[in-house]
């Protein structure tokens, strides 16, 4: 019998917001919405200096001559910076996250069209626009390597020769599998299918730019980079290791991010730049990439030529899958992704299915272009390994006539084989894949959606439904696999209670619009039943945050969301230590509810969580070995990834007269395990889904062949707007992580990663009449024409 | 050259070069950071805000074509401290998620309403589609608008910190 | 962000004070009305005035009328406003079709119908429409008005008939009792350039087609427009056949470039495709069936 006022905890905190998981309206929306973000651009320092870089307007050339004098004249710049400065510094070459060097300033030769060849420094951004145009600069033109497939021709101009003793444009060969096992497969298989397929290059183009403000103060020897950085620590501790700098000097600051998408992961050129910048000028430096820069010098996403081949039983049974990938890596090799995999996760490429034998082999090529290739929600390379078995399935589901969801729920994983270890190695958590494929057929009314198409046909008009099935694998990862420049990629976060009880949690993650504000602030809310709005979520400068490796890959739900609830967890074990000292009990009477410890039989008799928290900073004493205040510190290493699904069902209406592919629904079921915050979580899939219509029908950085980029601006780097878009209809199921704290498994990336094969598959469906087994993406009105005339086009290339 | 203009209400004075493009006014000038920029050729739509009550790109825009004109800017869609009920409906509706084409969108979608009070979803798409977003796929921003249109009296709940947003409910 | 050159800044305050003002500041002067050709252009330093003229203040030439016959537009009426104007609407349904497809929402705020003419981009759409209607433009200087027929205003790319500190003042269609019109477009994305574009308008008489005029962008139609097209159909009836002929010599007169937004096959069959769309809709409007 209660006496003194004990109430049941409430599902609901006194703001409103649900005590744990549950659709809550973010927090961080409060100075977004009155235009009082603190985006990089924003931001202004006392005497602070504008920088623009002058870039090469040809793609492969030799440096004659480089004369910055009248630059320098200019009354308002401050600083002109060469590479032959960089050189007397040794900064002209920077290392990359891919074991090559890539260089800040071009000194012998330039490798690609955009890349830096000179800062200017001024006073403000106007004039060091202006001054670009006063420096002038001498190419010797030399032939450029613009076809990835021409790049290991014997007679093909080296990029590279910067690096001594090297011949030729191959970067490395890496492969995965058991090639004799499949070769045996396919040398006895009853169907044998091979499509050659290209996943174009492709750019993350957040709307924010790129860009950073560096300011070396030269009394005490520090030195602040604010920049919009997915991974602040990464960046410090490898200025600390580039540039000599200390590393407890170096101060990174991520302020407001406008989009990441895997853009903002890299070290770039202008960030080194802006640092060498405010050591010779002795002020703040910023530089502000504009859309032509970002689109023509930052990491490209994609750029896979891949020869994919199936194999399978006359009835559909498929038993093997092989695919050579040539993978176009730009001038540099500055992918980044996990060291000890070159084509990043590629080998995930089996996708959700049950085979008997797999094998890729991926080989990297320089190319006269800007470098990059593991961005824009990617997974690394995960988008590329979905792409390529999602359309192989359907190449096959083509030459057999069988229906493409009909084959997949015939060789779909089956929940009873999970945990399950690919023949490439991942150990796939948990899922159900046959009950999401049905979920999603449902909500489309799949067979419903055929009888129309029949009936279409018939009357010569073009529909078709596409479906993806995808396996993601996120949260790298384990430490001893998974490394980024031998950082181990494990995150930390700190928890801490002050003596009234509101918390402050510290992230080595970094949201760029994913909502971890108020995400992380829930995990802490469901497992220490405090309420969200009592919980500071701090992230984005590495003087006030633990060590770790940043957002990307979807990796802050299951690396430190994890942390976040096992450092709840500690808090609410010393929670119960303190109570029990307190109330002069056994720690082993003591009941848990949520935001509170109590007597087993006597609820009146408890302490809540912040009643503890100012116990924990007061005068109790407390058992020995048990130390005063009440917080955690939590480094997670992830056992394993995670490995949220979905299936997804799109349907198009293509124009025969044009070409114009219309997407009229898109039916997505995601499976990341619980939800922390449906609400954000939808988000997260509606603008993955975006991606897909983008890349499938639109995106692409093409070339022409003197290297020029196609692609360097918004207007023919097209992206979606709202009226491409349809109402996406969102479903789901939930397969909990067994590894994972909470279950959950991440999602940022899933839409991205699922969504372009289902609009490709949509497309090639409704072309059927004409015959198309396959046309490459992007499918513009041009495109979509020309594959039903029998000649899809190269759409990596310039139209000639 | 001088320029004067009105801007949120207050009339405003700068000094300044005749090729100052009006956002950079906007931003530098009078420090409204809420106006972004995202582009080089007019495409993207962050820079979006009202020049004599209709939405433009203010990137295509010079200062001086603004001397003696109106400017309205995402720091003038609240009033009295009270949120817009496009800023609410963002809110309600998880309309953003970086924030980074949230004020041109809102600024679109503020006179869309003001001009058509109860659009349907094919007529917010087409108001936004010349701006671009990322993140939200624009879902989310077109329930956003719609939540504005079904609760265009401003919320009675002044608008001091996010606790007390949480409790403005539908 | 990129940023313009140096530039000086004059703003006019009526027709005569721009043409003087541009007679002032010489050739190297250019008007600025919507800005959203010019300023790109600057911003990018392609172009590079030594001086911009701001017309935005001659609200004179922002009107719509119905006068003498023709539908008249002033040089400076947006393209949000021809858009939304109900007498357009009323008169030829080519204009509301082309104004939904050109650009996008904020930019039709500033944009005006002069500055798409003047700035005479091989993908206008309303060059074709301004061809199709055999409409006239007026212009002015100090040296006095003249008309010139639309169909001969463009010169070559980015090159129009105006002379020297001459300047676009209205846009004159005339009215044509039971006219009936339609414009489409093909482009990869909302907002984009055409990659074909085709408008036309019809005047049936009798069943048969008594008046046509037909125009393409983006396709390096002669002119704009397609006169080898129009001349097959006069006095025929508007049969499939006849329309999907007068398609093909519309097709065949086109010199289309191939770009990123598609190769030269493909862009003159969407002429083709697209000229009998735009015919196959003004004949249904015409007859009341749509």
């Amino acid at each position: 019998m209660t006496t003194t006022g004990h109430r049941p905890p409430s599902a609901v905190s006194p703001a409103g917001n649900p005590m744990g998981f549950g659709r809550m309206l973010r927090k961080e929306d409060a100075r977004f919405l009155r235009g009082q973000g603190h985006f990089l651009d924003d931001l202004t320092m006392p005497g602070m200096l504008h920088a623009a870089i002058l870039r090469s307007p040809v793609a492969h050339a030799r440096i004659t001559s480089i004369d910055t004098s009248e630059a320098e004249a200019h009354p308002k710049v401050k600083a002109v910076i060469t590479g032959a400065l960089l050189e007397s510094l040794s900064l002209a070459w920077m290392p990359t996250l891919s074991a090559d060097v890539q260089a800040v300033l071009a000194t012998d030769k330039v490798r690609f069209q955009g890349q830096e060849v000179a800062m200017v420094i001024a006073e403000d951004r106007y004039a060091a626009r202006d001054a670009l145009e006063l420096i002038d600069v001498d190419y010797d033109v030399l032939p450029a390597v613009v076809d990835a497939r021409k790049a290991m021709d014997p007679d093909a101009p080296v990029i590279r020769d910067d690096v001594e003793g090297r011949t030729d444009n191959h970067i490395f060969d890496w492969e995965a599998g058991d090639k004799a096992k499949t070769d045996a497969v396919f040398a006895n298989a009853e169907v044998v299918v091979s499509q050659d397929m290209l996943y174009p290059r492709s750019h993350p183009a957040p709307m924010e730019t790129c860009g950073t403000i560096a300011s070396m103060d030269k009394v005490t020897g520090k030195l602040t980079v604010w920049s919009t950085n997915q991974a602040p620590h990464a960046h410090r501790t490898i200025y600390a290791l580039v540039a000599g700098i200390p590393e407890h000097n170096i101060q990174i600051i991520s302020p407001d991010i406008g989009g990441g998408f895997g853009n903002k992961v890299g070290i770039y050129p202008g960030y080194v730049l802006a640092v060498v910048g405010s050591i010779v000028t002795g002020r703040p430096v910023k530089w502000v990439e504009d859309r032509s820069e970002n689109l023509m010098s930052t990491s490209f996403a994609r750029d896979y030529h891949m020869k994919g081949e199936i194999a399978a039983t006359r009835d559909g049974k498929i038993t093997g899958l092989r695919v050579d990938v040539l993978a176009d890596h730009g001038a540099f090799n500055g992918t980044a992704q996990p060291t000890k995999f070159p084509a990043g996760f590629f080998h995930i490429f089996t996708g959700s299915y049950d085979l008997e034998a797999a094998y890729c082999k991926v080989s990297g090529v320089y190319t006269n272009k800007a470098p990059g290739g593991v961005a824009y929600a990617c997974s690394f390379r995960i988008t590329e390994a979905v792409y390529l078995v999602e359309r192989m399935v359907d190449v096959l589901a083509d030459e057999l006539g069988i229906d493409p969801a009909e084959l997949r729920l015939r060789n779909l994983l089956r929940p009873e084989q999970f945990p399950y270890t690919t023949m490439t190695g991942w150990e796939y958590d948990s899922g159900d894949y046959p009950r999401t494929l049905r979920k999603a057929m449902d909500m489309a009314g799949y067979d419903e959606l055929r009888r129309e198409q029949a009936q279409k046909r018939e009357r010569g008009e073009l529909m078709g439904i596409g479906i993806s099935f995808f396996t993601e694998g996120v949260g790298a990862g384990p430490r001893k696999h998974m490394d980024i420049l031998g950082l181990g990629m494990a995150d930390g976060c700190e928890l801490r209670l002050h003596p009234t009880g509101k918390a402050q949690l510290r992230l080595s993650v970094q949201t760029q619009g994913q909502g971890h504000e108020t995400t992380f602030a829930q995990i802490v809310a469901q497992e220490l039943g405090i309420p969200p709005e009592d919980v500071d979520v701090i992230h984005g400068d590495t003087s006030n945050t633990p060590f770790g490796l940043g957002t990307y890959g979807s990796r802050s739900t299951p690396v430190s969301g994890a942390a976040a609830a096992i450092a709840s967890q500690h808090i609410r074990d010393k929670a119960r230590v303190i109570t029990a000292a307190a109330i002069e009990c056994d720690p082993a009477d003591l009941e848990w509810e949520p935001g509170r410890w109590y007597v087993k039989g006597d609820p009146s008799q408890g302490k809540t969580v912040q009643e503890v928290a100012m116990l924990s900073h007061g005068t109790l004493e407390l058992p020995p070995g048990v130390e005063g205040h009440l917080d955690a510190s939590v480094v997670y290493d992830p056992p394993n990834l995670t490995y949220p699904f979905g299936a997804y069902i799109c349907v198009v209406d293509v124009d025969p007269g044009t070409g114009e592919v219309k997407v009229r629904r898109f039916v997505a079921v995601d499976d990341c395990g619980p939800r922390i915050n449906p609400m954000i979580v939808e988000g997260q899939v509606h603008g993955g889904l975006a991606d897909g219509v983008g890349m499938a029908l639109m995106q692409v950085i093409a070339f022409d062949e003197d290297g020029n980029c196609m692609g360097g601006s918004f207007m023919d780097y097209l992206l979606p707007t709202a009226l491409e878009c349809p109402s996406w209809e969102l479903g789901e199921t939930v397969t909990p992580s067994p590894h994972h704290p909470l279950g959950c498994k991440g999602v940022g990336e899933s839409a991205t990663v699922g969504s372009p094969p289902a609009v490709v598959n949509a497309v090639i469906d409704a072309l059927e009449p004409f015959g198309v087994r396959h046309a490459d993406m992007p499918l513009t009105p041009a495109n979509v024409w020309m594959a039903m005339q029998g000649r899809p086009m190269r759409t990596d290339l310039a139209v000639q | 050259m001088q320029i004067t203009m009105r801007v949120n209400g207050a009339e405003v004075h700068g000094d300044i070069e005749p090729r100052l493009l009006l956002v950079h006014f906007i931003r530098e000038h009078l420090r409204l950071t809420g106006t972004h920029w995202g582009c080089d050729t007019s495409q993207c739509g962050t820079c979006v805000l009202w020049l004599d009550g209709e939405p433009v790109k203010s990137c295509t825009v010079l200062a001086a074509m603004a001397d003696g004109h109106e400017v309205r800017t995402v720091e003038g869609l609240e009033v009295d401290g009270q949120l817009d009920p496009v800023q609410q409906g963002f809110m309600q509706e998880h309309g953003l998620q970086c924030g980074f084409c949230t004020p041109g969108m809102m600024m679109t979608s503020r006179w869309l309403l003001d001009h058509n009070p109860d659009p349907d979803e094919a007529t917010i798409r087409e108001a936004i589609s010349g701006q671009i977003c990322r993140c939200t796929g624009y879902e989310n921003i077109v329930r956003a608008v719609r939540w504005a249109a079904e609760h265009p009296a401003a919320s009675s709940q002044p608008a001091a910190s996010s606790q007390q947003e949480q409790e403005v409910q539908a | 962000m990129q940023t313009p050159a140096p530039v000086d800044y004059a703003r006019a305050t009526s027709v005569d004070h721009a043409l003087q003002l541009m007679e002032e500041r010489g050739p190297e002067a250019r008007l600025i009305a919507g800005g959203h050709s010019l300023l790109p252009m600057m911003r990018l330093r392609i172009a590079r005035p030594d001086c911009v003229i701001d017309i935005n203040d001659l609200t004179e030439l922002d009107y719509i009328r119905v006068e003498d016959g023709e539908l008249r537009i002033g040089a400076m009426t947006r393209h949000a406003t021809v858009l939304a104007s109900p007498v357009v609407g009323e008169h030829y349904a080519i204009f509301h079709d082309a104004e939904r497809r050109i650009a996008d929402p904020p930019v039709r705020n500033r944009g005006t119908v002069g500055g798409s003419f003047c700035q005479g981009d091989p993908a206008e759409d309303l060059a074709a429409v301004g061809s199709a209607l055999k409409a006239s433009l007026v212009l002015r200087s100090s040296r006095g008005t003249r008309t010139v027929a639309a169909r001969a205003f463009h010169t070559g790319p980015y090159e129009t008939a105006l002379g020297d500190a001459e300047m676009l003042t209205e846009v004159r269609v005339p009215i044509r009792p039971g006219a009936s019109s339609a414009y489409e477009k093909v482009k990869r994305r909302a907002g984009d350039w055409a990659i074909a574009g085709a408008g036309a308008y019809v005047v049936l008489q009798d069943g048969v087609v008594g008046d046509v005029g037909i125009g393409l962008t983006a396709v390096g139609a002669p002119h704009f427009c397609a006169e080898p097209a129009e001349a097959s159909l006069m006095g025929k009836t508007p049969t499939e056949e006849n329309l999907r002929q007068a398609a093909q010599l519309a097709a065949d007169a086109c010199s289309p470039h191939a770009d990123q937004r598609g190769p030269v096959e493909y862009k003159r069959h969407l002429a083709g495709e697209l000229v009998l769309r735009v015919l196959r809709r003004s004949i249904e409007r015409a007859e009341g069936r749509a």
